[in-house]
């Protein structure tokens, strides 16, 4: 019997994928259908909820707070990812060039991303402080404001300024791995280009961004999901303040599960996340990765 | 202030209603212990505790609590592991270890949490009733949050982070008020002079979970309030609308920037000279004494505190948070725990403890009135009567799942803050956040 299983290459093939398979459904599908069970409920924190069909969903869609959060989310996932993946671009191409000290820089690049989020959230509620900016003490001294900045204050700049700080901590995460995806690229490609007389931009064109596309695809989908899911930044520099400007999806999901007990309700709020990160997903795969486009056709 | 009016309407129109009443004449909650008390709890052989607390704000809390601690370890033998947590990550691992059955046999929490669990949490009554007896009696707060049937105590209160105003007696001389003033009117002009003299006050409209509730205590000043005692949501009427009037005059009096502040900023910016008054604990005043920078020590004298002025209610609407101490009824040690609690709040232990706490922790017994803490430095006083004088957050309804929700979603604070920066009409603003609270309390 054991050696019939030893020499199954099916039953062999299972037992393997056994514990990969325990671990997604312990940890990833049971999780998930929990809270898609629970959004359906009115779970309260210590009391198992009934079935309340999408009494949750319902109330949401209506409720005031949720559509502004809905629209942060979306706001903030969308500026923050374009900006992260330009300046993540420019960055790669500038670190792919033949500079000094080359290694030095590819090295600090990541130090945003190394710094525990926590503490760089800590940092920047600091530096956006209606009391205590450093930017507005530098622009109070400079003679170019007469008043500080209410960064957090005021409802546009609250956004952006969180928006500046998940930017500041997400580019290098684009940067590297676009860096890494540059330096797949054979030379013989801008070297055969250049002879046709390919000008810098047409190389850039042509030759790195089709190439440089699936890389892309991959960054930029992990990219959207991390920012729109982001969590701590907010809770640590505005808790969704002002006036709930700068709640997510994620931020409100947890004031009204944990910290109102509302179990259900916050479970209905994440989940309405999920259609919206799987669109971001449909779009990455079936949008960015073109086949034809990257190997110089025509889109069809 | 007055005390006993205030009392009689907070029990007339609140949850503590029928735990009130069940307790009798007012004399027998009131009155000093009289017949030497006795319980005795037998604890499990081999028990150990685990206790989880909100960490300290100031140090000698923690200092004083983990001495008692180790006196208990010492006299019982019984082992107890104390984790410390910021107070606004206590609730969801209560929640948490509530929901799943597991964690810390005894949890130190804030508000109405018991209120949210009181099935999972053990009965406490006979230790209860024994500390109420020999210790003068609970405050009426207290058995609002822990006895709300009126009959079963479902923890044991430990006080309240008194808020009070925190303000430089100089700077409010100098806008020409020679004591703080105790009424809304004045305390407007008060704002209005200090603005005028280049040294404002303000206080915080961010979603800050502890120094926002200045709130309440303007919305109750007024009149208005969120639901009224059968729980019915309340909160768009002609009485909160005057006090969003009113706050919107304060507001214009507000250094810039308040609507982002968060529990942190008002403390920063006082103990930095950019703001005259504020509410606030009595940490601002404890880290200005405590301090080596001789500019902080020099600026804790100028510091002085005072109760919240009184709105056009005539009585005092304090707003706070409390502290509770819950078992869990899933500990495996429930006589052990008991026993801990008895212990703690012995006063032997609970008189250093708040001594320790250096008056950031007010009393929640009628007993502890009298400790030197409150009057060795006369600054600590206002702070004494904090529980004494406060009103529980989900006033004047029941304290439950509804009251927990409604406070967690800042539904007062963004209406405030809303209405009174201009930025939604306040009408508006009102009515948002009546919808927003029905639909907690429908439930």
């Amino acid at each position: 019997m054991f050696d019939r299983l030893q020499n199954s290459r099916n039953a062999l093939g299972l037992i393997f994928m056994l514990p990969a398979a325990v671990l997604l459904l312990l940890f990833l599908t049971y999780p998930l259908g929990l809270g898609v069970w629970l959004g359906f409920t009115d779970a309260k924190v210590g009391r198992p909820g009934e079935w309340i069909g999408l009494e949750n969903y319902i109330y949401l869609a209506g409720d005031s707070v949720t559509q502004l959060a809905l629209f942060n989310t979306l706001f903030y996932t969308t500026v923050a990812s374009v900006l992260k993946f330009f300046l993540g671009l420019w960055l790669a191409l500038l670190l792919n060039k033949n500079l000094r000290f080359k290694s030095f820089f590819r090295a600090v690049i990541l130090l945003p991303y190394i710094v525990p989020t926590a503490l760089s959230a800590i940092a920047f509620w600091w530096i956006f402080d209606a009391q205590f900016s450093i930017i507005s003490w530098a622009l109070m001294k400079m003679g170019l404001i007469d008043q500080y900045i209410d960064f957090l204050g005021e409802p546009w700049n609250a956004r952006f300024s969180v928006i500046a700080a998940n930017v500041w901590r997400g580019v290098p995460f684009v940067a590297i791995t676009l860096l890494a995806g540059l330096q797949t690229i054979s030379p013989s490609y801008y070297e055969a280009s250049a002879i046709d007389g390919a000008t810098p931009w047409q190389q850039f064109r042509h030759v790195t961004l089709p190439l440089l596309t699936p890389i892309i695809a991959v960054v930029m989908t992990f990219s959207v999901l991390f920012t729109f899911t982001d969590f701590q930044l907010i809770y640590v520099i505005t808790r969704g303040g002002p006036l709930n400007a700068t709640h997510l999806m994620a931020t409100l999901s947890f004031q009204r599960a944990i910290s109102g007990g509302a179990l259900g309700e916050g479970a209905a709020i994440s989940i309405a996340m999920v259609p919206f990160l799987l669109g971001a997903i449909l779009f990455s795969y079936f949008g960015l990765q073109r086949r034809a486009w990257q190997q110089g056709g025509a889109d069809k | 202030m007055n005390t006993r009016f205030n009392r009689r309407r907070f029990l007339e129109g609140s949850a503590g209603v029928a735990a009130a009443a069940t307790l009798g004449p007012a004399a027998t909650v009131w009155a000093p212990a009289v017949h030497a008390q006795t319980l005795t709890l037998k604890p499990e052989k081999g028990a150990k505790l685990r206790v989880l607390r909100w960490s300290r704000f100031v140090q000698g809390d923690i200092d004083a609590y983990m001495i008692n601690v180790k006196k208990f370890t010492e006299k019982t033998g019984i082992e107890v592991r104390v984790d410390n947590e910021g107070w606004e990550d206590v609730r969801p691992k209560a929640a948490v270890a509530a929901n799943t059955g597991a964690g810390p046999d005894i949890i130190l929490s804030t508000n109405d949490d018991a209120n949210l669990y009181p099935d999972k949490l053990l009965d406490v009554t006979d230790v209860a009733e024994y500390i109420g007896k020999k210790y003068g009696g609970w405050y009426p707060a207290g058995q609002a949050f822990l006895k709300q049937d009126g009959k079963r105590w479902i923890g044991l209160p430990l006080g309240a982070a008194g808020a009070m105003m925190v303000y430089r007696e100089s700077q409010v001389k100098a806008a020409g008020f020679d004591s703080f003033p105790k009424d809304t009117d004045t305390f407007l002009k008060m704002m209005k002079a200090l603005k005028e003299k280049g040294t404002p006050g303000g206080m915080a409209l961010g979603n800050a979970t502890g120094d926002g509730l200045w709130c309440n205590w303007l919305i109750w000043s007024f009149g208005g309030k969120l639901v009224d005692k059968d729980n019915k949501v309340v909160i768009d009427s002609p009485e909160t609308l005057k006090a969003l009037e009113y706050g919107k005059e304060l507001y214009a009096t507000f250094v810039p920037g308040t609507l982002s502040w968060l529990d942190p900023n008002n403390n920063k910016a006082f103990l930095d000279g950019q703001v005259s008054v504020t509410n606030n604990g009595i940490s601002i005043y404890v880290a200005a004494k405590n301090s080596p920078d001789p500019k902080l020590k020099e600026m804790a004298n100028d510091i002085q505190h005072a109760v919240y002025p009184i709105g056009p209610v005539g009585e005092s609407t304090e707003s706070t948070i409390f502290f509770n101490q819950m078992i869990m009824k899933y500990t495996k040690y429930p006589q052990a725990a008991k026993e801990f609690l008895r212990f703690m709040m012995e006063k032997e232990q609970f008189g250093p403890w708040l001594t320790g706490a250096q008056a950031y922790v007010a009393t929640p017994l009628h007993g502890f009135a009298d400790l030197p803490i409150w009057t060795v430095d006369p600054k600590n006083t206002p702070y004494r009567d904090a529980v004494k004088n406060m009103r529980p957050a989900g006033y004047a309804g029941k304290l439950g799942y509804a009251s927990a929700g409604a406070a967690a979603d800042f539904i007062v604070i963004n209406m405030v803050a809303e209405a009174i920066s201009g930025s939604k009409p306040a009408k508006e603003a009102m009515e948002r956040a009546q919808k927003r609270a029905e639909r907690y309390y429908k439930v």
